[in-house]
């Protein structure tokens, strides 16, 4: 079993329930997920949501799906040799492009996955790995690794914006975030983080939607820098 | 509502004149993974695939389609059987899951992150009691039930349109023409009702 934190920043219900309806992007979900293994709470949450996805579903309404479907389905069966269950491949311990850090299941698999990667500058003192890169809704999910200390440019979300603390620690106008903090940020909000002045911080950030930065030299850069 | 309509008759026992269509789900489910019971699974079929088909129809998927998902639901339920444990999860809510899953694979070709994969679970060693483990499921979810049946209309309005016309709350507040901070507050409002059941 994974560690466990007690985390003081959490997704919002409406996030969670998302999640469990299964409407979120896969990147938000991986978001979601990580701040999931560490935080019972939220666990719960998500529970319960599928406990009563699964109630709608055996109590709503029924379409005409006729026996026919059922031959069919049972002949695939006998088509296939008896197999067993299918297995995924268990990931390999370690993740070889953030030794550094210990990360839960999902996202230590989606690290692995993705193969060696190093750290790309993306602004001073800030890098970043891309994991995901346009995802169906035009989103992306990188880490983001702030030098210690190190102030990001205030910026909006033109759509949904998760940030999960990995490492370290970042304070904005919300609060202090630290490792298993989530940041849940809508339209709503425009920050400007500061990273922890003797860790510095590693973030998970998924987002929908683009940044909008204040600064208009930012705004021409984004294609440039791909944020 | 429609519960027990499709109830399959049991094979060589009056099981369900004592258990409810969803217990009696659950025991199809562990009798497919145990077993490899072809009955069984044609229980499950006959109780989930209507279902399941105005499930992915309702999100939107064409008719043809849905019945493929059906299909394709109800192939993975076989498939990973074996994996399914009572003890965590009734076979509605595990079949849910299923759905919402592969339905995203076939639509949007991704994947649903979790945070533990149903292996590493089966691989840790059970130490408690599995009877009182499952008693124990079997009531929360009941519990769940009870709490939705009471959940005013609002709530559970908003929970419909998530889990089947996959709105997330902005289109919810844009298609009930409500405010999104509300929106917001019936979903926690119905959360905190169900997880209070959890205690």
């Amino acid at each position: 079993m994974s560690e466990r934190l007690d985390a003081s920043h959490h997704p919002s219900d409406a996030t969670l329930l998302a999640y469990a309806a299964g409407q979120l992007s896969e990147g938000l979900s991986l978001v979601v997920a990580t701040h999931l293994a560490w935080c019972a709470g939220c666990r719960e949450s998500v529970d319960v949501a599928e406990v009563a996805g699964g109630v709608l579903l055996s109590q709503g309404s029924s379409a005409e799906c006729g026996e026919a479907l059922l031959a069919k389905t049972l002949q695939v069966l006998e088509r296939r040799s008896a197999m067993s269950a299918v297995s995924e491949a268990k990931p390999a311990a370690g993740s070889p492009a953030v030794p550094e850090l210990d990360l839960p299941e999902p996202l230590r698999g989606y690290i692995e996955r993705l193969g060696r990667r190093s750290w790309g500058r993306l602004g001073p003192g800030i890098e970043q790995i891309t994991l995901m890169r346009r995802t169906a809704n035009g989103g992306t999910v990188r880490l983001l690794r702030v030098r210690p200390g190190m102030q990001l440019p205030r910026h909006g979300h033109g759509g949904v914006e998760l940030a999960l603390v990995l490492d370290g620690a970042y304070r904005d106008e919300i609060g202090r975030f630290a490792r298993g903090d989530l940041a849940d940020l809508d339209q709503e909000t425009t920050h400007q983080p500061r990273a922890d002045e003797r860790e510095g911080c590693v973030c998970l950030i998924a987002t929908e939607g683009r940044l909008r930065f204040d600064r208009r030299l930012l705004r021409l850069l984004q294609p440039v820098l791909g944020i | 509502m429609q519960e027990g309509m499709s109830a399959p008759p049991a094979r060589n026992s009056g099981l369900d004149e004592f258990l409810s269509v969803r217990e009696l789900m659950t025991v199809h489910l562990v009798a497919v993974g145990k077993r490899r019971d072809r009955e069984a699974f044609a229980a499950l079929f006959r109780f989930f695939a209507p279902r399941l088909k105005s499930y992915f129809l309702r999100l939107g998927t064409p008719s043809r389609q849905a019945e493929d998902l059906v299909q394709e639901t109800m192939l993975r339920i076989w498939d990973r059987a074996a994996l399914y444990d009572p003890t965590r999860a009734q076979a509605s809510t595990w079949v849910f899951t299923i759905a919402r899953n592969l339905r995203l694979d076939a639509l949007r070709g991704e994947r649903h992150p979790e945070p533990e994969s149903e292996e590493v679970i089966a691989a840790i060693p059970d130490q408690s009691d599995s009877a009182d483990m499952l008693l124990e499921s079997l009531q929360r979810e009941d519990r769940v039930r009870a709490a939705m049946a009471e959940l005013p209309r609002e709530q559970i309005e908003i929970l419909e349109l998530s889990f089947f016309e996959d709105l997330a709350h902005g289109e919810i507040a844009r298609r009930l023409n409500l405010p999104l901070g509300t929106v917001k507050s019936r979903i926690r409002r119905a959360l905190q009702r169900l997880r209070g059941t959890m205690e």
